[in-house]
Order: C-alpha cells, then sequence, then structure tokens
C-alpha cells in the first residue's frame, strides 16, 4: 500500500495554508507532520484522510491492484483526532457495534472486547460515551479507529488528553502500526518524532 | 443497502435516546392545529380550504423536525466519524429512511387529529392514504437534501424551510388537489394524474439527491 501527496495546496479564502506538499509512505513506515499551531497540521491530515478536498493537487491511495478510487477510500483509513467525535448518545458498546459493522468487521464481538481490554476501558462498555472522561473518549477513539486494522492510520495530536500509561500504550499500538502499515502523525510535540521514518514541516 | 440500514438503525437508537425529533415535530403539529382551529372558529371550512390547511400543517410540522438529521451530526462533530465510514450514497438513503419514518409517524398523529378536530370528512379515504404515502417519499427526499445542505450553515433553523419550500412545492400542490379529490366520493382513478405526478417528483428528489449528494456532503 502506497500513500502519495502530489502538489497539495490548500486555500481558505486568500490565506494559503499549504503549499506544494509532496510525499510518499509506504506501507511499513511512518510519516510525522509536525508545524507551529495553525500551520496547516491538521488540514493536511484531513486532505490525506479524504475529509476535506486541496485546492490543487491530489491525494492518492495505492495498492498492488493500483489506484483507489475516492469513494471508496473510506475502507482502508483509520482516524483519530480532537475533531472526530462519537455518538454521545450511545453506549461505548453501540457505538463500537455500529463502525464494526460499518467496517464488516468479521467477529467484531471479539476484536471490541480485545481493544477495550486494550486500551484499558473493559467493564465501561455499556456506559454512555458522554460519561466518559475526555481521556477515556481519546481511547475510546482509538478502539474505534483500530478496529478494522486500517491500512492507513492517521493520528492528530497521539497524546492528547491521556495520561501516561495511555500515551504508553499508544505508543505501542503505534509502533506495531508502522511495521506492516501506514502510520501518519501529526503532532508539535517534539517527542512524539521518534515515530517517524519521514517528517514533512508545514507552515512559512 | 446494509450500511444504509445500520445508518438509519443508529439514527433510530439516537432518537429514541434523545426525542428531540419526534417531540418537536408532534408539538408543532398540535400547536398549529390547535391554532388554526381557534381560527377558523366556528367558520365552516369547504373541503378546499381543509385540504389545502392539512398540507400547510403537514409541511411546516415535518419542516421543524427533518432538518435535524444532519444538524445533530453537525453539532456534535460526529458528521467526520460518519464520512469515514461509510459511502455518501449510503448516509443519504439512511438518513432519507429515518426521515421517511419519521413523516409516517406524524402523519399518523395528525390525520385523526385534523379529521376530528377540523371535522374533515372524507369520501375516498384510500385515496387520501395512497397520496400521503406517495406524496411523503417527495417530502423526505427534498427535505432530506435541504438538511445536509443548510447542516453547514451558520443560521440553520431559517434556511431549511426557505430553502425547502420550492423544492417541496410540488408536493404540496399536487397533494392538495389530490386531497380535495379524497374528500369526494370520487374513484382513486380519478387523481391517477396527481397520483403520478406525486411518484414521479418522488423519484425525481430522490433520484436527484443521491447523484449530487457526494458534493453537498464532502467540501
Amino acid at each position: 500500500m502506497k500513500l502519495i501527496a502530489e502538489q497539495i495546496v490548500k486555500r481558505f479564502g486568500t490565506h494559503l495554508i499549504l503549499r506544494n506538499i509532496n510525499f510518499e509512505v509506504r506501507s511499513g513506515s511512518s510519516l510525522v507532520i509536525t508545524g507551529a499551531n495553525g500551520s496547516g497540521k491538521t488540514t493536511l491530515v484531513k486532505i490525506l484522510s479524504n475529509l476535506i478536498a486541496p485546492t490543487r493537487g491530489r491525494v492518492i491511495y495505492q495498492n498492488e491492484k493500483g489506484s483507489i478510487p475516492r469513494d471508496h477510500m473510506y475502507r482502508f483509513i483509520g482516524l483519530v483526532g480532537p475533531y472526530l467525535q462519537l455518538y454521545q448518545e450511545l453506549t461505548a458498546q453501540e457505538n463500537l457495534v455500529f463502525f464494526a459493522r460499518m467496517r464488516e468487521v468479521s467477529d467484531y464481538k471479539n476484536r471490541i472486547a480485545f481493544l477495550m481490554e486494550r486500551l484499558g476501558l473493559k467493564g465501561r462498555e455499556k456506559d454512555p460515551v458522554k460519561a466518559y472522561s475526555s481521556g477515556m473518549q481519546q481511547r475510546l477513539k482509538y478502539v474505534c479507529a483500530l478496529l478494522h486494522e486500517p491500512e492507513i492510520l492517521f493520528i492528530d495530536e497521539p497524546r492528547s488528553n491521556l495520561d501516561q500509561q495511555g500515551v504508553d500504550t499508544v505508543y505501542e499500538i503505534l509502533s506495531e502500526q508502522k511495521k506492516d502499515k501506514i502510520l501518519v502523525v501529526a503532532t508539535n510535540d517534539s517527542e512524539d518524532l521518534r515515530l517517524a521514518d519521514q517528517i514533512i514541516k508545514v507552515g512559512n | 443497502m446494509k450500511q444504509t440500514w445500520l445508518i438509519f438503525v443508529k439514527d433510530i437508537q439516537q432518537e429514541f435516546k434523545t426525542r428531540y425529533a419526534i417531540n418537536a415535530i408532534l408539538l408543532f403539529a398540535v400547536v398549529t392545529l390547535s391554532a388554526v382551529s381557534f381560527a377558523i372558529g366556528t367558520f365552516t371550512a369547504g373541503s378546499q380550504v381543509l385540504s389545502a390547511l392539512f398540507w400547510v400543517i403537514l409541511f411546516f410540522s415535518s419542516m421543524s423536525g427533518l432538518s435535524h438529521i444532519f444538524i445533530r451530526e453537525e453539532e456534535s462533530q460526529t458528521a467526520d466519524t460518519l464520512k469515514l465510514v461509510a459511502s455518501p450514497m449510503h448516509i443519504y438513503l439512511g438518513k432519507f429512511l429515518f426521515n421517511l419514518i419519521l413523516l409516517f409517524a406524524l402523519e399518523i398523529i395528525l390525520v385523526p387529529l385534523f379529521i376530528a378536530v377540523m371535522n374533515f370528512k372524507l369520501g375516498n379515504f384510500p385515496l387520501f392514504l395512497l397520496t400521503l404515502f406517495i406524496g411523503s417519499f417527495g417530502m423526505a427526499g427534498g427535505g432530506t437534501m435541504v438538511a445536509a445542505i443548510i447542516s453547514k450553515a451558520s443560521s440553520k433553523g431559517a434556511l431549511f424551510t426557505v430553502l425547502a419550500f420550492p423544492i417541496i412545492l410540488p408536493v404540496m400542490i399536487t397533494g392538495i388537489s389530490a386531497t380535495k379529490k379524497a374528500t369526494e366520493t370520487t374513484p382513486i382513478a380519478s387523481a391517477q394524474n396527481e397520483l403520478q405526478a406525486l411518484f414521479a417528483f418522488g423519484v425525481i428528489i430522490i433520484t436527484a439527491s443521491i447523484l449530487l449528494f457526494d458534493y453537498v456532503w464532502n467540501e
């Protein structure tokens, strides 16, 4: 699997956010996007994950069969970010079952149980998401993003709201992801740079 | 189709927990019906006026709830999460199905109340039900598309009714005409033109929405 960014440009009105971003990431490697606040890290993650369109340029997902059409890209993506929320009225289990079935995860009950235990949320499956603390919600977002073992995992601010134990678990997961799949991390924390095989600095 | 069904079931689950949309449309329908009833007073309205009043109440009541399906996703920041798990077509169809069921629920409450409160006499009840049934597809189809458009705007409530009105107007005009015929003891075939128009409108608006939804849903 390859993730290719070609000449990505993004403008909001007259404000130029991203100019000519080019890179290629292959399975088994990682990319860290770094830069100051407001430099366009989140915008680039949203463009790469097909949530917003670039003003110019294109994002290509390529596997052994060729380029993947834009409307099928979502099948290959897992994304954790502060702007992605889960359904607050539903319980964690209801959220996860919904996303797992949408992703056509086989044996989703065992997968959910495994990930909930790994992220330290076992026993809280039947609580509504709105009853979760911000740190627990962040852990739940990881569970949700990892359900279908995505080929490309995007993480925007990996440490956000997590305690030290949560950060350690997340680092383990991210290290596993980059062994045979693609990992893209957006961060302005210098410690996250140790996850990087490639680094892109955006802004200025 | 499985994804469409899952999105529909998820929306039903959310609605059962919050009851926002169903409460909004039912309360609006009851309040509007009461207001119209008091305004008319002892004046005996003809079948043409009553048919028009019924569709006006149905339109504005549905407008108070149909937009909620997309506004909820935008306001709770779950729209992007949904984009990551489903194609635009399945999202539109799931939301359309939810709005259609919501509209049927509204009609189940509104029809007997309207008949009882307004002394609305129907000569051909099956024709009236058929008109409502077919018309609901066009209303839900158009309403769902407009809801997706306005969910990204800042003044959502006001915009929804203003934008939905011209799109749903053909359903209202044809529905009023077919309902007027249903007040007489005429056969269903007498409203064949209206029923065909309602059906054609429903098919066109749903097909156009499926084709165009990708441009509305994705930036």
